[in-house]
């Protein structure tokens, strides 16, 4: 009886499967090519999300500087890929030094692995409002060094951000290019689609384990009550700076596929109002759940999009002018929609899996 | 035979205030051992030093055999003492079997590694945990299934799903802060035969009650506080025919 299950569950998860792979195409046939550039932002935001759901959702630290790891994945690779040191060490790189995506990436991470760690030292004993004041402070400063380090040494080339990083290559093959695969064109969008639902497919897979295992319970253990958790043996600070950790190592990577992709970085990508909005999709869409982070993240990324497209046109028709600027519309609609959501639904939009788990009977419970 | 835990000269002050001055206090292994005293004694100071969640301000602690200068409470549990709360601090939103879980923490060992690649070793000790879990819930006596979450359980239960869990850290050395607060007779008496049971296989109980009768019938010594100091400590019958002790819960002759 339990193949029966298991089969309609395969059903479901190939369906899905295969409408995201088709995503690409489907959205370019039905808006055109430049939403397809905005579903790959989404995916970079869905990552990010992730990410932060570990050290928020898990260990119930709240963090408002997240986006500071991105910078540092998304600056670590615009550096190291890019002819921009040839300005800053003329000597040392006539040309620049183009490391390999693939290199930068796994090097990326443990640097904003280490950030992460940096950040959580100085926080260990702070909680709530305190450690969201210290870290909306590390993540300004991160900004703020990545504005202004362009002078003695040009190092980060200021607010003009650096530009021209090389595309990412998968297997010698330049993903700013279009390729033919068996008869089907792929445009470059699409292959960097399908590079980020790899990696979002592996941070979900990531997350996934962590949240089933000792470590997630001791994170969660500590979300709950730091004290308790203490008394069963749980080491508090080296969980911590674990959480803090992981969580900014996938910022990391979320950076440097950013970089990579974008082209250009600058330091107007790593404002604060970045990590507020990523902290809105983790709580927006269900703290500590990944498939309800996945949504927030979603929505929050594609929202903005569809007003910009539809609140022009719309005003046009109904009123012969624009009245209302797009970019104020989306303050105004993000600020009810999140009023709304925490009145109505506070655990978010689709909450963890606890509550839900409830319901079910005990034998339900997966056997490991 | 060495003491499991021995205390000698502790003094615990907030500030200007003195909350425990010298006391010196041992527990054998195998016992069940009270600690009682009127309001505002320092029980629970004594009991938090003992497990670490406070620093003593001097004095010696040793544990097991070993001299701790300043026991942090992961260590303390990993070196073997548990305890529960005088109010519950049960993981509220996590299911009572997640709650057990985590009490395994320091008797497990996957890491990153091993939650991420889920190896034959972690496969192992996760079911093996889940298990010990169960049984442990079903010892302790919760009915309600695994998956209810804790803040979902009755009052009763949720102070026994505490004990499950210090249980699950395979203490030495159990301490309990007022287990029975809020119990009625009969959930005082189930929780003095899972007491007694407990110390059947072998783990030490140290426990804080105001219930006298409980403590009484249930310890093989106990030890009185009374402003910070160790006024008696003894057998339930003689600390309760010591003067010392009448003169602090009832008041000295001249008060009276």
């Amino acid at each position: 009886m339990k193949k029966y299950n298991f089969s309609k569950q395969h059903v479901l998860n190939g369906l899905l499967l295969v409408s995201v792979l088709l995503l690409p195409f489907v959205t370019d046939a039905l808006l055109g090519r430049g939403w397809v550039r905005i579903v790959d932002f989404a995916m970079l935001y869905i990552m990010l999300a992730l990410g932060l759901n570990i050290v928020v959702g898990y260990a119930g630290l709240l963090d408002l500087g997240y986006i500071a790891f991105f910078a540092v994945g998304a600056y670590c690779y615009a550096l190291t890929g890019s002819p921009h040191l040839a300005t800053a060490f003329p000597l040392l790189f006539p040309d620049g030094l183009h490391l390999s995506f693939w290199i930068v990436l796994p090097l990326a991470a443990l640097l904003a692995g280490g950030f992460g760690v940096l950040l959580g030292a100085p926080t260990l004993r702070l909680r709530g409002d305190y450690l969201a004041i210290v870290t909306l402070g590390f993540g300004e400063i991160i900004r703020i060094f990545m504005n202004n380090l362009n002078a003695p040494v040009n190092f980060t080339n200021g607010p003009q951000g650096i530009s021209r990083i090389d595309p990412i290559s998968v297997a010698g093959v330049s993903l700013n290019s279009t390729q033919q695969v068996m008869g089907v064109t792929l445009p470059s969008v699409h292959l960097y689609f399908y590079l980020f639902l790899s990696f979002a497919a592996l941070v979900v897979f990531v997350s996934h384990r962590l949240e089933k295992s000792r470590i997630g319970r001791a994170w969660m253990a500590i979300r709950e009550d730091e004290i308790a958790a203490s008394a069963m043996g749980i080491n508090t600070r080296n969980l911590k700076l674990l959480a803090f950790a992981m969580g900014a190592m996938f910022g990391g990577v979320s950076g440097t596929l950013f970089a990579g992709f974008q082209g250009f970085v600058s330091p107007e990508s790593f404002s604060l109002m970045e990590s507020i909005m990523v902290l809105c999709m983790v709580v927006l869409g269900g703290m500590g759940n990944i498939y309800g982070v996945i949504l927030g993240g979603l929505l929050l990324a594609l929202l903005p999009e569809v007003l910009r497209h539809s609140v022009v046109p719309l005003q046009q028709a109904l009123f012969g002018k624009t009245l209302i600027d797009p970019e104020s519309l989306r303050m105004l609609l993000f600020g009810v929609a999140l009023i709304v959501v925490m009145l109505y639904r506070p655990a978010g939009l689709w909450p963890s899996r606890v509550r839900r788990r409830e319901l079910a009977t005990d034998e339900a419970e997966p056997s490991v | 035979m060495t003491p499991l835990l021995q205390l000698s000269g502790v003094a615990k002050q907030f500030g200007g205030l003195s909350a425990l001055t010298d006391v010196s206090l041992h527990i054998n292994a195998g016992e069940i051992y009270g600690l009682i005293g009127p309001n505002g004694a320092g029980k629970t100071t004594l009991f938090n030093v003992i497990t670490g969640l406070y620093q003593a301000n001097g004095g010696e602690f040793r544990f097991n055999g070993k001299r701790y200068q300043t026991p942090k409470p992961h260590l303390l549990a990993q070196a073997g003492i548990a305890r529960t709360f005088q109010n519950i601090r049960l993981f509220a939103n996590l299911t009572a079997l997640e709650n057990v879980l985590i009490g395994r923490h320091a008797r497990t060992q996957a890491g990153v590694f091993g939650a991420l690649l889920r190896n034959q070793a972690t496969r192992n000790e996760e079911s093996d945990s889940s298990a010990r879990a169960r049984e442990l819930l079903r010892y302790v006596g919760i009915s309600k299934p695994s998956h209810t979450l804790a803040k979902h359980l009755s009052y009763g239960e949720q102070r026994r799903l505490e004990i499950a869990r210090a249980l699950a850290t395979e203490p030495l050395l159990l301490a309990l802060d007022e287990p029975a607060a809020g119990m009625n007779a009969t959930e005082t008496e189930s929780l003095k035969v899972l007491l007694q049971d407990i110390r059947s296989t072998g783990v030490t109980v140290m426990l804080i009650e105001h219930d006298v009768k409980l403590i009484m019938g249930l310890c093989d010594r106990v030890a009185v506080l009374d402003y910070g100091r160790k006024i008696a400590e003894g057998a339930p019958d003689d600390v309760r025919n010591n003067p010392a002790v009448i003169a602090a819960y009832i008041g000295a002759d001249d008060e009276a």
